[in-house]
């Protein structure tokens, strides 16, 4: 079954193409301002490495964040006008749990995953992993890096925020070549959909924005 | 008829969400999801908050717009889509959606710009598109007279607002009045109860102003006119006539935009005169416009109001227009501009 994957929540554009039995293309672009630009012609690579036509997918697999919104939405909408076009089924998965998922190939126990939300803030959550293997701890949320819990602070980290704030968090987790788990990669992004429709589990395609538009009602200006 | 190419359209720039379908020169869908009601709440257009119900809107807006256009998306031979000006959240969210659906459909994908849009869903209403034509578009976002000469290549910015957009104005100074946001169909209607009884300023008419922005707009003397004119009667205790204040401000707003359009196809030869933009829907404004073009031997074309305003259908016209030309497809890395000149008619 061939799965196109997307997620766009980090400053990673990526996309990636799997049939679950040996077939696996993974691409990204590094640009947190060029989503709109990048995503597309980086799904057309993908296909075209796997020797793919649109037509030859049977599902969808995209990221719904939390991440920055916009570049967020890039991916959501891609996705999802896609399924429409083929006919086919999206399916959505929390995109820090992917990080946590690309976590679990090089290290087993707890880990904290946090991201950048800007604004000096990071989308964050705790789980346990182990190889192929993630269990959320918390549900995702946003935060200054200082006002996490402290045992979460000390956790081995993935994601940007362990670049941007070093003094707030503990040591990053690398991969296998050393270097540390920052951005999303689609090919985890499947691997989370393969894992959630053999158990069973709905996976709705809903953006996690965690934070409400930056705008004061009328009512809610007035009562100030 | 059934060989010409069905082109889907795509516009997200600011609160409305819309998809139209056209064949050759023939609307098929228009098909419109708003968030108006959510940004009323704001009292104006909340950015984040109509990109989000532009993502919520887009597959069931598309869904809609085929179903009524009797057709699936199969039979669609290209995307168009608003790639600016425009809200940039909001366009992303627009663009993201067309290239899904190029991609996936494997047909061109055409990028354009949201003004000249409005000026080519004239074709479907009233059929080939006088070139040059004068165009006046007005709405809550945009005040510009625009030359076109080639609606796929050719359009010259002759003036637009150096401050607020004329349906900006409507909203402001129907808060004032108490009136409910969007401003425009309210002041219109307050109006038709009411007589012309104060003498607004009329912005950039006169003397320096006119040789140095002949066409060019101003409507924020004239918000604070009306303002401070509203205000001396309520601390005088008087009661505001609503419906003559909102007549005489919305005279005020239409016979510059008139005068000024009527002006420009004098003195550049044009006969065609074509107002779009929400504010086109103003009843005061298409009477003066109609009259005054009469008077001075212009034709004067103005789409139905559901055209005027943004639409998905306005983008199908000028893709469809683009692909009838033989215009080059935009390329997959297309991106979007929040601040596209008119000049450049596709991204
Ligand atoms: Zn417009």
């Amino acid at each position: 079954m061939l799965i196109l994957g997307i997620d766009t929540s980090t400053s990673a554009i990526s996309a990636a193409v799997s049939d679950g039995c040996g077939l696996a293309v993974s691409r990204a672009v590094l640009d947190p301002r060029g989503h709109t630009e990048h995503l597309a012609p980086t799904i057309a690579a993908v296909l075209a490495e796997a020797a793919a036509a649109p037509a030859d997918l049977c599902a969808i697999a995209v990221g719904v964040g939390p991440g920055p919104f916009t570049g967020l939405r890039v991916g959501l909408a891609t996705a999802v006008t896609m399924g429409l076009a083929l006919g086919i089924p999206v399916h959505g998965i929390g995109s820090l749990d992917a990080l946590a998922l690309q976590v679990a190939e090089h290290h087993t126990g707890e880990v904290l995953v946090a991201t950048d939300a800007r604004r000096r803030e990071t989308y964050w959550a705790r789980y346990a992993v182990a190889p192929g293997l993630v269990d959320p701890l918390t549900e995702p949320a946003v935060a200054l890096p200082a006002d996490l819990p402290e045992e979460a602070r000390s956790l081995p980290v993935a994601g940007r925020a362990a670049l941007l704030y070093p003094a707030a968090f503990g040591d990053p987790v690398h991969d296998a070549d050393g270097q540390p788990v920052l951005d999303v990669d689609a090919a985890a992004v499947i691997a989370l959909v393969r894992q959630g429709l053999a158990s069973g589990k709905a996976l709705p395609v809903q953006a996690r924005y965690l934070r409400r538009p930056d705008a004061l009602t009328t009512a809610e200006r007035m009562s100030r | 008829m059934g060989s010409e190419p069905i082109v889907l359209g795509i516009e997200t720039s600011c609160d409305e969400t819309g998809v139209g379908i056209v064949r050759g020169s023939t609307l098929l869908a228009d098909t419109i999801a708003s968030s108006v009601e959510e940004h009323a709440r704001f009292g104006g257009v909340v950015p984040e908050v109509a990109s989000r119900a532009h993502l919520e809107a887009i597959v069931p807006t598309v869904e809609r717009a085929c179903a009524t256009a009797g057709i699936t998306l199969r039979d669609v031979d290209a995307i168009a889509v608003t790639a600016g000006p425009g809200l940039a959240g909001a366009l992303m969210v627009g663009v993201a959606s067309a290239k899904g659906l190029a991609l996936s459909l494997g047909v061109p994908l055409y990028g354009v710009n949201h003004l000249a849009s409005h000026v080519a869903v004239d074709i479907v209403e009233h059929g080939p598109l006088p070139e040059p034509t004068m165009a006046l578009l007005v709405s809550g976002g945009h005040s510009s007279l625009l030359l076109v000469e080639d609606v796929t290549e050719q359009i010259t910015s002759l003036g637009s607002t150096i401050d607020d957009a004329a349906g900006e104005a409507f909203d402001k100074v129907a808060r004032v009045l108490g009136l409910p946001f969007p401003g425009g169909p309210h002041i219109d209607r307050a109006a038709r109860e009411g007589q012309v009884t104060i003498d607004f300023p009329r912005g950039l008419t006169t003397g320096r102003d006119l040789e140095r922005h002949r066409f060019d707009f101003s409507f924020s003397g004239l918000k604070t006119a009306v303002t401070r004119w509203v205000q001396a009667r309520e601390e005088a205790g008087e009661t505001v006539p609503v419906a003559d204040v909102a007549a005489s401000f919305q005279e005020a707003v239409v016979d510059v935009l008139t005068r000024k359009a009527v002006r420009a196809c004098l003195e550049r030869g044009v006969e065609h005169l074509q107002i779009g933009g929400g504010v086109a829907a103003n009843s005061r404004l298409r009477a003066l416009a109609q009259s005054r073009c009469e008077d001075a031997g212009i034709e004067l074309r103005v789409p139905r109001p559901g055209l005027c305003t943004d639409n998905g259908a306005m983008v199908a016209a000028l893709g469809a227009e683009l692909l009838r030309r033989g215009r080059t497809p935009s390329v997959l890395d297309l991106g979007t501009d929040s601040s596209m000149p008119v000049t450049q008619i596709t991204g």
